[in-house]
């Protein structure tokens, strides 16, 4: 089964992972781990895509262990990470834009095992101080931007940071409390890539909340978008008005934030709480969702996709095909439906990711350290591409 | 020949011969043609024509001796006397005969000669006679004429006189209102006095006459006007006018605007009846509404009778259309019936029947009873739309019934009419609409009595609020009825209602019903009205409706008890098992369906209310799961885990947790088997301590875990999910206890593992959690049907909480135990 190759590598309990979203040769993943009681590190995961070999790079990460990380768009050494501090018996996440050393690839991925012997440490460009705010959920960097702006969700607080002199002042510019009964707290967020990235999307309880950030004002509310918690968003990268989001009633729904009454689509297939939604970066009809199931889903969802829906493949280029199965379903147009089911992990998936650099591969992670790398199989994508 | 040698004493016999010889040889015989063929070739053959004498000569000759041929001659000779002496007396005799036939002539030629004479006196005294006669008619032929002429003028006379009198005549039956007598004598005189009417005197009589009629007529047109004349008179009217050349068309008319008026009144009394309609209508629609439902375990004496009871302040249907028959349509018949005998089935006489009356009448016949039919038709549709209280059919039927035999009369009466089809037209309508209109109290029906349970499950949580935390859900039975019984009453109570409601359609169809034997009640309303539109609609919105329970009330789990998700799912699967099949055979027996369109199979049916039932009680076990979930979930994420003191109890969360899932596992014991569960060990409790062991505990959380070795903290884990199945926390249940209980526990434990993985925990923290997972495990167990699995989770927990903690100093397992006991 040449097109699901699937790789594996093993890094100790871990959540956080990302694309390294700067970088757009090299196929690359970086992985926070989770330890309380030893060096947390940045695992900087390399996939060879000719040689089909990974290629793993530490660095220490020593301010404590990591709940989320996200890479500048601009600078591929620079990236984010939330990490909890434990102090005076109070434990606070807490959230640093660092560098990585320049040395870093030329140093210790020839020896992956071995890292433990010098691994070289990442280099603290800004805390995003939150100690008024309390903990941070995510740092979001502005989708496509120069890497100067980022924004953080703190408890109920969403603060808008303007980063300065290379990175290593962050001034708040602005900020939005989320008011309310109870204790509100932000679960997740996404930068919106359109409208000029003046608009985020907000997650908090069974909330969706759209936000102007000119303003910082609310400009949608879908209550009850998941009967229980929302986990995670993602915004269509080609539909300014689409959204995906997932939670713990097992669904992935469809939003257009247009019409917020209905959700335009609805995805029952995990058998347990969804906490990561993704759409592929350039064919947004490919999504991956990652469950405490232990399972990865990828669909296609062609009838809510920017893809013409039912365009017909050329017979001329299909006879070209060697599989003749391709053949048959081609002449209908493609339906909604799951393209592949991964099970390679044994513990909850938390996190998945498409790669920044290729757009038919993808990562997840499971809470086992489990971090497995797979293709879109051959036969969609030239489908797709076809 | 023989004979020649018997002697010829015997005499009667021998005269024949002799006769019958001579016979022969006259050639008169009549007899013995074979024998005389036989003989006559034989030439030896004495009496044969052949008779060779020579030959039998010879042959005696030869033959005989001597003494032979003298008896022979002797013989011979005997013979031939005999026969010379029979030859002398015939002759004899014939000359006798001849002599007194010669006698006989001579005397007729003397008798002829006498009579001769007189014959020729007889004709000269007839000849004298007629002309005597010839005479005396000369002489009378004058007086004769003369007596015709006078009777010829006394009858002209008597005419003349007749025309005279006849003014007077005609008054006088005028006045004594002998209309048909002077019609008659007028009819008489017409042709003469137009005839004459030259003549002054005649056409004075005339013009007398004509005014009298004229004033009969007008008087007869008065009382054809007149509305209280009865049918026999207005009969005698309507034939009398057509005597007097009164145009049949007008006539026809007249007639027919006549019986009309009275049809107006008959149509605006009916219409008046429905005026005061509207009231009763909404009065009826309130009393369906209203639903005490004071009583949850019996609904039926609340809500059964309530959506059936009809609208009874205005008149009922049967006397509705009871009324219209009869003064409607037998008065309809009536007209129908007179206005025939009138204009078309009358003798065609004169020249009547050129006019060709009895098409023209049956033109505007059709047309009158058309238009009258449809207006009645359409006061019956709205009466019968009144109906929409579906109390007692019979009424309805019966009615119905009525409305449709009358139909016939006219039908009897009127051949070519389309009013009794349209009739029928109206009877399917109606019957069409009442099966609609019992679906829908079907409905109300089943809402109700699911209103009524929820009532009677709400009941004890309010009253006995703690009864469900000490008692474990088998809450006071005294009190409320429990899950079973509430199941077999509601589905009592939906079977007799569905049983009842096929009674009562079944009226539509029985034997004595006119309309029952219409192709439409025989086919289609058997199969699609009943079977379709009723039993399986019904069916069909019962699994409908459950299973909008499940996607309404999804989300948040809140708007519907589980109880009574767990009692529909139970519900539903009874109708798959039993209940859908038993119905539509039912339905089937009594209405004799025969399917000529495809209907929907009893396998859909089941496969619908088992999916149903699937789906309900995966939905069961999903808010079940849910509402303990969320008590996991809350005391995890409300807690400071950090700085927790050392654990002396079990929380009061995971009593409560193992309360919830005691009383859960009671409730579905209620309604679901027990189930399979895999075979366990008799000290389930024990056994699992070992995986909590100190010393394995040690490997775990010993300071083993560097960066470049993390297989090994989490081989143990590893190992143990290589070789456990995948776990499918919200996948589908099976119908049976240990199932359901399973999937909640599954989805609990799960939640309470992730929660914890978010958490950050001090050493007291972990402590808490192994308090509490020995705890669960040692009451969990029993619930599922494989106890490795909750094993397996909460090994999970108590792993996932060392990984989270920051001094990982486990508690001693034999604390834990007494602190378990003691909670």
């Amino acid at each position: 089964f040449v097109n699901k190759l699937q790789y594996l590598a093993r890094i100790d309990r871990a959540r956080a992972l990302t694309a390294q979203t700067a970088e757009t040769d090299a196929i690359r993943f970086l992985v926070g781990t989770q330890s309380l009681k030893f060096d947390n590190q940045i695992h900087i995961i390399d996939f060879d895509d000719e040689n089909n070999v990974i290629n793993k790079s530490v660095l220490l990460h020593d301010a404590g262990e990591i709940w989320h990380i996200s890479g500048s768009p601009a600078d591929k050494a620079v990236l984010t990470t939330c990490y909890s501090k434990t102090s005076e018996s109070r434990v606070l996440t807490c959230a640093a834009v660092w560098r990585m050393p320049p040395e870093w690839e030329s140093g210790s991925h020839e020896s992956p095992d071995d890292s433990s012997n010098n691994p070289q440490t990442l280099e603290l460009l800004c805390h995003l101080d939150n100690t008024a705010h309390g903990s941070v959920a995510c740092v979001l960097w502005e989708p496509m931007g120069d890497g100067k702006r980022v924004i953080s969700l703190a408890e109920n607080h969403m603060l808008l940071w303007d980063l300065q002199e290379s990175s290593t002042k962050a001034t708040i510019s602005s900020s939005a409390t989320l008011e309310g009964k109870g204790q509100l707290k932000f679960t997740a967020g996404k930068w919106s890539p359109h409208h000029n990235n003046t608009q985020l999307a907000t997650a908090n309880d069974t909330a969706i909340r759209g936000w102007d950030l000119r303003s910082m004002s609310q400009i949608y509310c879908i209550e009850n978008a998941h009967g229980q918690l929302v986990r995670d968003l993602d915004f269509n990268p080609n539909k300014q008005y689409y959204l995906a989001s997932c939670g713990d009633d097992c669904k992935v729904k469809f939003w257009d934030v247009r019409h917020i009454n209905e959700p335009v689509k609805c995805l029952e297939e995990h058998s347990h709480w969804v906490w990561s939604v993704r759409y592929n970066h350039s064919h947004d009809q490919l999504l991956l969702t990652g469950s405490s199931d232990s399972r990865v889903i990828l669909s296609n969802m062609v009838s809510i996709s920017s893809e013409p829906f039912g365009h017909l493949v050329d017979d001329d280029e299909l006879s070209d095909n060697e599989e003749s199965q391709q053949e048959d379903k081609g002449k209908e147009p493609l339906q909604d439906s799951i393209i592949a089911t991964y099970e390679e992990h044994e513990d909850s998936v938390y996190a998945v990711e498409w790669s920044a650099a290729d757009p038919w591969l993808f990562a997840s992670l499971s809470y086992d350290g489990r971090l497995v790398i797979n293709r879109v199989p051959r036969a969609l994508k030239y489908r797709i591409l076809l | 020949m023989s004979s020649a040698t018997t002697p010829p004493d015997s005499d009667p016999s021998q005269r024949r011969r002799v006769h019958s010889m001579l016979k022969h040889y006259y050639g008169l015989n009549e007899e013995g043609k074979v024998t005389e063929q036989a003989e006559s070739l034989d030439p030896c053959d004495i009496n044969g024509p052949h008779f060779d004498p020579e030959v039998y000569l010879n042959k005696l000759r030869m033959e005989c001796s001597l003494g032979e041929l003298m008896d022979h001659e002797s013989c011979m000779v005997k013979q031939i006397r005999s026969l010379d002496s029979d030859m002398q007396t015939l002759v004899y005799e014939n000359y006798n005969k001849f002599i007194s036939a010669t006698d006989t002539i001579r005397k007729m030629k003397n008798d002829f000669k006498k009579m001769e004479d007189e014959m020729d006196c007889l004709s000269a005294n007839m000849a004298a006679i007629t002309e005597f006669s010839a005479h005396i008619s000369g002489t009378l032929q004058d007086q004769h004429a003369q007596i015709t002429k006078l009777s010829g003028v006394h009858t002209l006379l008597r005419k003349l006189q007749f025309l005279f009198e006849l003014p007077a005549r005609l008054n006088k039956c005028l006045e004594l209102q002998a209309y048909a007598q002077a019609v008659s004598a007028h009819r008489r005189a017409r042709c003469v006095l137009q005839q004459y009417s030259h003549m002054p005197s005649f056409r004075g009589i005339q013009d007398d006459c004509h005014v009298i009629m004229e004033q009969l007529a007008q008087q007869l047109r008065q009382k054809f006007r007149d509305g209280g004349s009865s049918a026999k008179d207005l009969s005698e009217c309507v034939e009398l006018l057509l005597q007097l050349d009164e145009p049949a068309e007008e006539l026809c008319d007249k007639f027919l605007s006549h019986a009309q008026s009275r049809f107006e009144a008959d149509l605006q009394g009916l219409e008046a009846e429905l005026k005061d309609s509207p009231v009763t209508d909404t009065g009826g629609g309130l009393v369906q509404k209203t639903n005490p439902g004071s009583n949850p375990v019996s609904p039926s004496s609340s809500s059964t009778t309530n959506p059936f009871l009809s609208p009874t302040a205005g008149t009922d249907i049967l006397e509705f259309i009871d009324r219209g028959c009869n003064e409607f349509v037998s008065s309809l018949c009536l007209v129908i019936a007179s206005y025939q005998e009138l204009f078309i089935n009358r003798p065609q006489e004169g020249e009547l029947a050129s006019k060709n009356i009895p098409e023209m009448a049956n033109g505007k016949l059709h047309v009158f009873v058309d238009t009258l039919a449809a207006r009645y038709f359409s006061l019956v549709e709205r009466r019968i739309q009144e109906e929409k209280g579906v109390s007692d059919n019979s009424l309805l039927v019966r009615a119905l019934d009525r409305f449709h035999r009358r139909l016939q009369a006219i039908s009897k009466l009127l051949p070519g009419s389309a009013v009794p089809s349209q009739g029928t037209e109206i009877v399917v309508r109606a019957a069409r609409e009442r099966i609609k209109q019992y679906l829908s109290a079907l409905q109300t029906f089943y809402h109700d009595s699911l209103t009524d349970v929820r009532q009677a499950l709400a009941a004890p949580r309010q009253s006995a609020g703690g009864a469900s935390v000490s008692g474990g859900g088998a809450t006071s039975k005294d009190a409320t009825p429990s899950l079973p019984e509430l199941l077999t009453s509601l589905s009592n109570f939906i079977l007799n209602q569905l049983k009842s409601v096929l009674a009562s359609v079944h009226l539509f169809t029985a034997k004595d019903i006119t309309f029952s034997n219409k192709p439409y009640f025989k086919g289609e309303f058997c199969s699609q009205g009943v079977r379709e539109g009723l039993v399986v609609s019904f069916i069909k919105f019962i699994c409908q409706s459950s299973r909008q329970y499940c996607e309404s009330a999804g989300d948040r789990g809140g708007s519907t008890p589980p109880a009574l998700l767990l009692l529909l799912s139970r519900l539903c699967l009874d109708y798959e098992t039993s209940t859908i099949s038993y119905i539509l055979t039912l339905t089937d027996e009594q209405f004799l369906v025969q399917h000529h369109t495809p209907v929907t199979p009893v396998t859909a049916l089941c496969a619908e209310a088992r999916e149903a039932a699937q789906k309900l009680l995966n939905h069961y076990v999903k808010v079940q799961g849910l509402i303990i979930s969320q008590m996991l979930r809350k005391s995890v994420e409300t807690r400071d885990w950090v700085n927790t003191i050392e654990p002396r109890n079990v929380r009061a969360v995971m009593k409560r947790v193992v309360e919830d899932t005691t009383s859960i596992d009671v409730q579905v014991g209620l309604l679901y088997e027990e189930g399979v569960r895999k075979a366990h060990s008799s000290d389930s409790s024990k056994r699992t301590f070992s995986v909590y062991s100190s010393s394995r505990q040690q490997i775990r959380y010993a300071p083993s875990y560097t960066p470049s070795a993390p297989m090994d903290t989490n081989l143990l884990s590893n190992i143990h999910k290589l070789f456990s199945e995948r776990i499918d926390i919200f996948s589908p249940v099976e119908f049976n206890k240990v199932s359901v209980l399973t999937g909640i526990i599954k989805i609990s434990l799960k939640t309470f593992l992730e929660c914890v993985r978010l958490r950050t925990f001090g050493r007291y923290g972990l402590q808490q959690i192994q308090v509490d997972c020995h705890y669960l495990q040692m009451y969990l167990w029993r619930f599922v049907s494989d106890e490795n699995l909750v094993h397996f989770l909460l090994d999970e927990i108590v792993g996932s909480a060392a990984h989270r903690c920051l001094d990982p100093s486990p508690m001693e397992q034999s604390v834990i135990e007494v602190i378990c006991e003691r909670g």
